[in-house]
């Protein structure tokens, strides 16, 4: 089967199963290796993109249901040189280990702060706890993205 | 864990809808939000031939709140509940259960339909759909019907509808102002599936008893249960301390879920007691 | 110019791919005419295998082969023990295929080649796989009976007890006022990675040299192991490492895998890569801290702490491992933790059963010693009306008396001496950041419907595990250095610790250290890899020995081109000069390169303290930690941002060890925990109050650099400070938590069921 979405801001037309899971088919189609695969069922959150302006699990949806949607991966809110607002927070608080979870982490925290940049800590914590990590204990997490905050007041993202 | 082989269709219309599944005798399953099927299929525990897609329905996606009632399109996310101000006040027992649902990112795509469908014993919207009467409009090849609540859910992931027939609209009851609820769920993490919940509601009649009661529990059996035994406790008292402690003592005795890797059925009798007793508190406690 | 990079929180290098999605794990590999792997695995816990028949699968949509044991005439290979290789573990090593017997679910039987990895999915369910049952082993009692055997030949389910022996320890229990004895036991868990495992192997039949990527933690001798097995020379295989997406002990050891894909890239002579996806990691990557101990504890009227004796059985599952008796060595060994016990006498033992083999987590056999011994410190001190703090303090180690020897554990013949600290400063500094004094009045108090209490517990972590390691510096084109390291990443940050180490020794500006390279086996001649929190000592110290060589050779090219004596040639970042001021640039000796080594006979010990404040509802059985503090001297610290990170990230796995994780099976082995809903991770709501402090007032004097291994620490301590503030919330009912993990289920049993 053919979709066609946007990925990142590029068109692209992608001839494949119907039950290819968009996470496969952004990683190995695509070769946007960014997002990442832990789980499979919908549960840690590692492959996190944005469908829509939303955060959503990309192994829970097909590829063929991204046809028309306007997809972006933690490339996508990459700049070539450098580090975006949030990603600096996440460098300077430490708020990575292994680096497995990080692109869900920064694609969930940046639809949140993108729709609440006045965000607390608790609401951090609630959205965040559908993203598992195993190296750093969050408590760093949690800090870089009330950091990030300042960044996205004011329409800045 | 790749999902086995199926075929996908994505129709437009409703009717188109419903002839597929006819079409595919029951080896066709609808593609909802798809949070509860995809794993399931990731599992293999499941390896239907077909996937009807339901998102070019746009007519399932609408909130309508009437005197009638407060009516969800099956295709209505989590998100949407969330973002539409005049539900908490048209219905904030409904609300108030939905916060507890899954994850942020599973709530952009779970829907109301697909939950009902799914028909998990421990979700919160099937036991909001028990303990408010909800009636579920579905259509078929042989047309529409409405079913209620009590009938639909039949037990663990188990439902009335047959396998051509898709959920169109979840119907709540009005909600009166000065009406008293409760929710309470208590989960391992939060976002998981309720160890035990219980959702209630009652009005109350001029002498400042208690009236109309409907309490519900979750997650101790295989479908959400309405406990009547706890309502008659209610209906006709002052919802004080000692009925309060009354009703936790007959929802303790009125349930007896099973023991799984997650706890003994002991301890979740118990629990459903003690949610009930505190959705009371909270709704005793709420000013009108 | 005298650098100080060590000690600074600097940020690091490899966060510059990873947040932008540019770092590089086995899975994201591709090369042309590439395979997938998918491996079949047994559904049973215990039989016999009757037949396989693997023509369905043939005949599936893009399959390519099917590899059984039939494909190994020479026999299937064993994968053999790397830690305490002893001959009694010998009959229970894993062969890498089953082929008589299957002995856990998960076990793998097969591997499918196919072109995709839905396709060889697909193909699984066409290959016919009969399994004669036996009848299964799922616990420990059950293996004693000796009744069902795994392995007919040994007569035994039990490989190997461990004796850990000081003193006389029946003598002081004969003479002891004051006894204890309790069993208590840690539930099956494991130190699970968000990247599950991957191994991807290209076979080039024109130079004969295979390429394994997917490497990890030990990678020289996982070489060595497959070298062997595969009947290929060393030097003939390159294993490469990638980024990898967490370790803790439990990747990168060898597993069944590490042989079957590179045997068939070899076998089938194309390109062949395995992803392991969840559903296989929960039952297959290695099993950890599943103990019983039935243990005593002697003491004095005043709490002075005589004896420790008793028996601890470990469930090993159904083979050992490369590494699966360390835990096992571990929680004898150092059952006395950081405390003075002068008579030790307790027996591990090691029994097999029908469940995934067993390996190390973080902190192996020392989060379960911990546990246990806490637990009965606290409940000797009640019996003896001897405040738990002051307990504590008559028994902690001093400074005066390290190094202090610890149990001598037979047949390894290990003996060890913990070396520098005073255990007790890090104890009362622990209790005063948390203001366990003003806070000790609420425990057992009922505020708000739910009990308080304050727990702690008190850990020694060893760390730096010989025997040597190595590490090489070269110089590179434009004057700037480049670091190769025989010790692995797993997360650690070591690109920016070893930048920050080399930075200082070379004495040059941190930028002109460009390249950390870690892990692959063509970067330095030997490598030992990362585990017992070694990396920055033995690599930090390999490094500082490489610095010296490197210098060396430097002044040596100096000399030879200024005509005078090597001491007198100067080197400042980017110069090489003579004392009569001639000079050339470093660029000039591009290629120069220079290995060093650290050898290390002795082990280095961390030290310090967990408390927690906990509030308990006794309805719900929940346990919210309120506050919960970690007090950890580490010797020197070469980066507080990322230690810090270590300490937290070790706090919240224990943490989940103790209240969340556990890996269950029914009576007939059958795995029940399938999926991330079943095995329950900690989420960033479960602890968001935790703190840590770290001090620097014991360096151990068994490195140049003076550092501690210190990665593991945090995990220890976190069942036993966490069940004995439980107990102290609960203690109006009197409730003594036995076991771990402490679901709401159990806390609610603990109270007694007030209201059922």
């Amino acid at each position: 089967m053919k979709a066609r979405f946007e990925v990142n801001g590029r068109e692209v037309e992608v001839a494949v199963e119907p039950r290819l899971t968009l996470a496969d088919c952004l990683r190995h189609h695509l070769r946007l290796t960014g997002t990442h695969v832990g789980c499979e069922h919908g549960v840690c959150g590692a492959c996190t993109v944005l469908v829509d302006g939303k955060a959503v699990r990309s192994c829970l949806m097909l590829a063929v249901q991204a046809e028309g949607s306007k997809v972006v991966t933690v490339e996508g809110l990459s700049k070539d040189e450098g580090l975006t607002p949030l990603q600096a927070s996440f460098r300077k608080h430490h708020a990575l280990q292994c680096g497995f979870c990080t692109p869900g982490m920064i694609t969930t925290a940046h639809a949140l702060l993108t729709a609440e940049p006045d965000c607390d800590a608790d609401r951090v914590r609630e959205v965040l706890s559908g993203n598992l990590c195993r190296c750093t204990g969050y408590v760093s997490i949690v800090e870089a993205v009330l950091d990030a905050r300042a960044a996205y007041k004011g329409g800045a993202s | 864990m790749k999902m086995p082989p199926f075929d996908y269709a994505c129709p437009t219309t409703l009717s188109e809808a419903i002839a597929l599944l006819s079409a595919h005798d029951g080896e066709a399953k609808v593609l909802a939000g798809g949070q509860s099927l995809v794993p399931i299929l990731a599992f293999r525990l499941a390896a239907p031939k077909l996937l009807v897609d339901l998102r070019k329905l746009t007519d399932l996606r609408a909130i309508k709140i009437t005197p009638d009632g407060v009516a969800f399109g099956a295709m209505v996310r989590w998100c949407d509940i969330e973002s539409d101000a005049h539900l908490r006040t048209a219905h904030p027992l409904l609300v108030a259960a939905i916060a507890h649902v899954a994850h942020y990112q599973i709530r952009n795509r779970g829907t109301v339909g697909g939950s009902i469908a799914h028909a998990d014993p421990a979700a919160e919207m099937p036991g909001i759909a028990m303990t408010c009467e909800a009636e579920i409009a579905v259509m078929g090849k042989a047309g529409p019907r409405t079913i209620k609540a009590a009938d639909f859910f039949q037990g663990a992931l188990t439902t009335a509808l047959k396998a051509d027939e898709i959920i169109v609209e979840i119907r709540l009851p009005p909600w009166p102002a000065g009406r008293r609820w409760g929710f309470q769920e208590f989960a391992r993490r939060r976002g998981d599936f309720a160890l035990a919940a219980a959702a209630l509601f009652y009005d109350t009649d001029v002498a400042g008893k208690a009236a109309n009661a409907h309490v519900g529990v979750i997650g101790v059996a295989d479908r959400p249960l309405r406990l009547p035994s706890v309502e008659a406790v209610l209906n006709g008292a002052a919802v004080d301390a000692a009925t309060i402690a009354r009703a936790e003592a007959t929802t303790t005795a009125a349930v007896n879920p099973d023991s799984d890797i997650h706890a003994s059925g002991a301890y979740r009798k118990a629990l459903a007691g003690t949610m009930v007793e505190r959705a009371l508190k909270m709704a005793a406690e709420q000013t009108p | 110019m005298k650098n100080t990079f060590i000690g600074t929180p600097m940020e690091r290098r490899e966060d510059l791919r990873f947040l932008r999605g540019r770092g590089e794990y086995v899975d994201d590999l591709a090369v042309e005419g590439l395979l997938h792997a998918v491996i079949l695995r047994s559904s049973v816990a215990h039989g016999r295998i009757a037949s396989l028949d693997i023509s369905g699968a043939l005949k599936c949509a893009g399959v390519h082969s099917v590899i059984t044991a039939k494909d190994m005439p020479g026999g299937v290979p064993i994968i053999p023990m790397r830690l305490q290789p002893l001959p009694e573990f010998k009959p229970y090593e894993q062969p890498v295929l089953a082929h008589d017997k299957v002995r856990y679910v998960g076990e793998p039987v097969a591997v499918v080649l196919a072109e995709s990895v839905a396709l060889a999915e697909d193909a699984l369910e066409a290959i016919g796989l009969d399994i004669e049952p036996l009848p299964a082993i799922p616990d420990h009692a059950t293996a004693a009976l000796n009744r069902s055997l795994l392995f007919e030949a040994t007569g035994t389910n039990c490989s190997l007890v461990f004796r850990a022996c000081k003193g006389d320890a029946d003598a002081a229990f004969r003479d002891a006022p004051y006894t204890r004895r309790e069993r208590l036991s840690t539930g099956r868990h494991y130190g699970l990675t968000m990247e599950p495992r991957g191994v991807m192997a290209q076979w080039s039949a024109e130079t004969g040299r295979l390429t394994v990527s997917g490497a990890a933690k030990v990678p020289f001798f996982n070489r060595r192991i497959l070298a062997k097995q595969i009947g290929l020379p060393e030097t003939a295989i390159e294993m490469i490492e990638n980024d990898v997406g967490g370790g803790y002990g439990a990747r990168g050891e060898f597993y069944p895998e590490d042989f079957l894909i590179p045997f068939a890239a070899r076998h089938i002579n194309r390109p062949v890569k395995w992803t392991e996806d969840r559903r296989e990691n929960l039952m297959a990557m290695n099993h950890a801290r599943e103990a019983a101990a039935d243990i005593e504890i002697a003491c004095a009227r005043d709490g002075t702490i005589l004896a420790l004796r008793g028996d601890i059985h470990n469930d090993m599952g159904a083979y050992m491992r490369t590494n699966g008796a360390v835990g096992a060595r571990n929680v004898c060994q150092f059952l006395a933790g950081p405390y003075r016990v002068p008579h030790v006498m307790v027996d591990s033992q090691l029994w097999m059963t029908n469940k995934t083999p067993v390996g190390t987590y973080r902190g192996p056999g020392r989060f379960e010693s911990n546990f246990f011994l806490e637990r009965l410190i606290d409940m000797a001190a009640a019996d003896l009306g001897v405040d738990r703090l002051e307990f504590r303090r008559r028994n902690l180690v001093t400074q005066a008396e390290q190094p202090y020897p610890i149990a001598h554990v037979q047949p390894t013949d290990a003996k060890d001496r913990y070396d520098s600290g005073e255990y007790g400063a890090a104890f009362e500094q622990c209790l005063s950041e948390i203001g366990w004094h003003e806070k000790a009045k609420l425990c057992g108090r009922l505020i708000d419907g739910r009990y308080h209490g304050l727990g702690i517990s008190c850990f020694i972590e060893g760390g730096a595990a010989g025997p040597k390691e190595t590490a090489r510096l070269e110089v590179n084109n434009d004057g700037t250095f480049s670091v190769y390291l025989g010790t692995t990443s797993v997360g650690q940050g070591v690109e920016t610790i070893f930048a920050q180490i080399a930075a200082d020794a070379l004495e040059v500006p941190i930028d002109r250290i460009r390249h950390v390279h870690h892990g692959s086996t063509h970067y330095v001649s030997e490598g030992f890899g990362a585990y017992h929190s070694r990396s920055t000592v033995m690599g930090g110290s390999a490094l500082l020995d490489a610095t010296k060589n490197l210098h060396a050779a430097i002044r040596a090219a100096g000399a030879k081109r200024f005509g005078c004596d090597a001491s007198t040639i100067a080197i400042d970042g980017e110069m090489v000069s003579s004392p009569d001021g001639r000079s050339f640039p470093l660029s000039e000796l591009a290629g120069l390169t220079a290995e060093g080594t650290f050898h290390n006979h002795h082990h280095t010990y961390s030290y310090g303290t967990h408390a927690a404040h906990v509030a308990v509802d006794p309805k719900l059985g929940h346990i919210e930690i309120i506050d919960y503090v970690v007090v950890q001297d580490v010797g020197r610290v070469i980066n507080p941002l990322t230690l810090r990170g270590q300490v937290i990230g070790a706090v919240v796995q224990g943490l989940g060890g103790a209240c969340l994780e556990h890996l269950q099976y029914d009576d007939q082995g059958q795995f029940l925990t399938g999926s991330l809903a079943d095995y329950l991770l900690p989420t960033a709501s479960d602890f968001p109050n935790l703190r840590c402090v770290i001090t620097e007032d014991y360096p151990s004097p068994n490195n140049p650099l003076g550092a501690k291994g210190a990665g593991e620490g945090g995990i220890i301590a976190a069942g036993g400070a966490l069940a004995n503030a439980v107990a102290h919330a609960l203690a109006p009912f009197g409730a003594e938590p036995r076991t771990l993990p402490l679901t709401p289920s159990k806390v609610w049993e603990l109270v007694g069921r007030k209201d059922a």
